[in-house]
């Protein structure tokens, strides 16, 4: 049995609706927010400031350092153990290397920018929704960036490839699914995240990967508007 | 060879600004294949063939010449560390603070103490970001009293705006002191309601600083909460950089450089000043 129609009537190459935002956090320097269906994240930027701990700093460069957190209550009714667990580090880790191709950190020897995610919702696709709301939040903050970082997953319900699985489609059984997170930088088209999770044939693998790039595109595009749109309202010296 | 936006636009990092090779990247811009991008949050700024952006928000990376308001954070060998609101902090050394002299193994804390506000200049920078700072030059002080309050340092040029305009406005209509650091520290002292006042309008410039006609803005509002005559906010320019009140004129200093480090101890700081008259024949000499 194919999964012809999915469950939420999207198209096969739909992603969820999305809500993207800039400047949410004010005491923060910078910090965005991003929600793709029931996917919410925040990101607030730190910095670049004082490096510590100390062995840590590279006196050629600013290093970049994130922090992926769930809330307690965001999954689906299981308390999620607030703090550091292997998953949240692991995905801590690919965030990192997801945004560092994108940034210039040269000018802030010894420093480090410090980006915090935060999920209060979550219904599959959270390692994405942190790193599209943390792409905002780094520009936001004024860090010299050649791209914004969309990112998206894409992978198979039962033979058939679909774009951005919801909760619904990425929990059945291994067999049946198969969930493969991207991220890239629009403007060359590298790709700057490839997990995947599940079985999935090597040709349908590389039709995976040209199918998600409208979605790409289409979610760096929210990004920037999300940027600009913060600076939108009170252009033409309106009501601070 | 199209321009993509127009000058003083919003643009965001890896938005093409302009297609084909009429134009050429600068700061804040980069080229990519036949495309120029931004690499930045910023204002698009158009100088005839040449794509800059004027960045909306960062960090402050501290620059030669720079005058900046640091704090206090630690108490060195010989000098005091200063925290610029920035990722680097500030060496000021004892030889750089005062034109006093301050003996071997002196407390340090009598000219400086923790958590204290100084005005200092920054006079060096190394490739590591590590910074030198002075107290020793016109307006160079220790701060008492009075607020401080932070701002995102790319905004500061609004602040003060051309030759000091802005803040002379706000100074004018508060009659408050301000002193703007190029780091985004701003002190200022005055009555507590017009400080109020003067916060409030600097929070509005930074509200609204990649807008046009911030100036007439400004006069308004400071116009609505003061109550002043909005014809003697015209013209209201200054001629020192950062806004030094009339009482922070220069003083004369006898000398900038060649000056020995260790001179002879002198008494009470009012001994260095130099007598404009020569010194009296004491008794028995002739």
């Amino acid at each position: 049995m194919a999964y012809e129609r999915r469950h939420d009537g999207r198209a096969a190459d739909e992603p969820r609706k999305i809500t993207a935002k800039a400047g949410v956090i004010k005491k923060a320097d910078g910090s965005g927010y991003f929600k793709i269906g029931d996917t919410a994240a925040y990101a607030a930027v730190y910095g670049p400031q004082e490096c510590h701990p100390a062995w840590m700093r590279n006196p050629k460069r600013g290093i970049l350092r994130c922090t992926y957190s769930m809330m307690p209550f965001s999954g689906d009714g299981e308390r999620v153990r607030p703090g550091p667990s292997r998953r949240s580090k692991e995905i801590s880790m690919v965030t990192e290397k997801a945004l560092l191709p994108v940034l210039d950190l040269d000018d802030y020897p010894n420093a480090v920018v410090d980006v915090f995610i935060e999920l209060p919702e979550t219904d599959a696709g959270s390692r994405c929704a942190g790193i599209c709301a943390a792409a905002i939040a780094l520009a936001d903050a004024g860090i010299t960036m050649k791209d914004v970082v969309p990112a998206v997953s894409v992978g198979q319900v039962e033979g058939t490839l679909v774009v951005d699985l919801d909760g619904e489609e990425e929990h059945m059984d291994e067999n049946a699914a198969a969930d493969i997170p991207v991220a890239c930088i629009p403007s060359t088209g590298e790709i700057t995240l490839l997990q995947m999770d599940g079985v999935m044939e090597p040709e349908k693998l590389l039709r995976a990967l040209d199918m998600v790039r409208p979605a790409l595109d289409r979610i760096a595009e929210a990004q920037r508007n999300a940027i600009k749109e913060r600076y939108a309202h009170s252009a033409g010296g309106g009501a601070a | 060879m199209e321009l993509q936006v127009k000058d003083r636009d919003v643009v965001v990092p890896g938005q093409v600004v302009a297609t084909g090779m009429e134009y050429l990247p600068s700061t804040g811009t980069y080229r990519l294949g036949d495309d120029i991008r931004a690499n930045r949050l910023g204002l698009m700024k158009i100088e005839g063939k040449v794509l800059k952006t004027i960045p909306l928000a960062g960090v402050y990376l501290p620059q030669k010449n720079d005058v900046v308001i640091g704090k206090v954070i630690d108490i060195l060998m010989s000098g005091w560390r200063l925290a610029l609101n920035s990722p680097y902090s500030a060496v000021l050394q004892v030889k750089d603070a005062t034109f006093d002299f301050i003996a071997k193994g002196a407390d340090l804390t009598k000219y400086f103490d923790l958590e204290d506000h100084v005005v200092a200049k920054v006079i060096q920078v190394t490739s590591q970001n590590l910074v030198d700072v002075t107290c020793k030059g016109p307006g160079l002080k220790k701060l008492t009293g009075g607020r401080i309050i932070k701002v995102c340092p790319h905004k500061v040029p609004r602040i003060i705006g051309t030759k000091g305009s802005m803040v002379g406005m706000i100074k004018k209509a508060t009659g408050c002191k301000i002193i703007i650091g190029q780091n985004g520290v701003i002190w200022m002292e005055g009555a507590p309601d017009k400080e109020y006042v003067a916060v409030e309008t600097i929070r509005l410039i930074e509200e609204l600083a990649h807008t046009t006609g911030l100036t007439e803005r400004v006069k308004q509002h400071l116009v609505e909460r003061t109550g002043v005559d909005a014809a003697s906010l015209e013209h209201v320019e200054q001629e020192e950089e950062f806004g030094g009140s009339p009482d922070d004129r220069p003083r004369r200093y006898p000398r900038e450089e060649g000056r020995p480090e260790r001179g002879p101890p002198r008494g009470s700081s009012n001994d260095r000043r130099r007598r404009p008259y020569p010194a009296r024949p004491r008794r028995g000499e002739q």
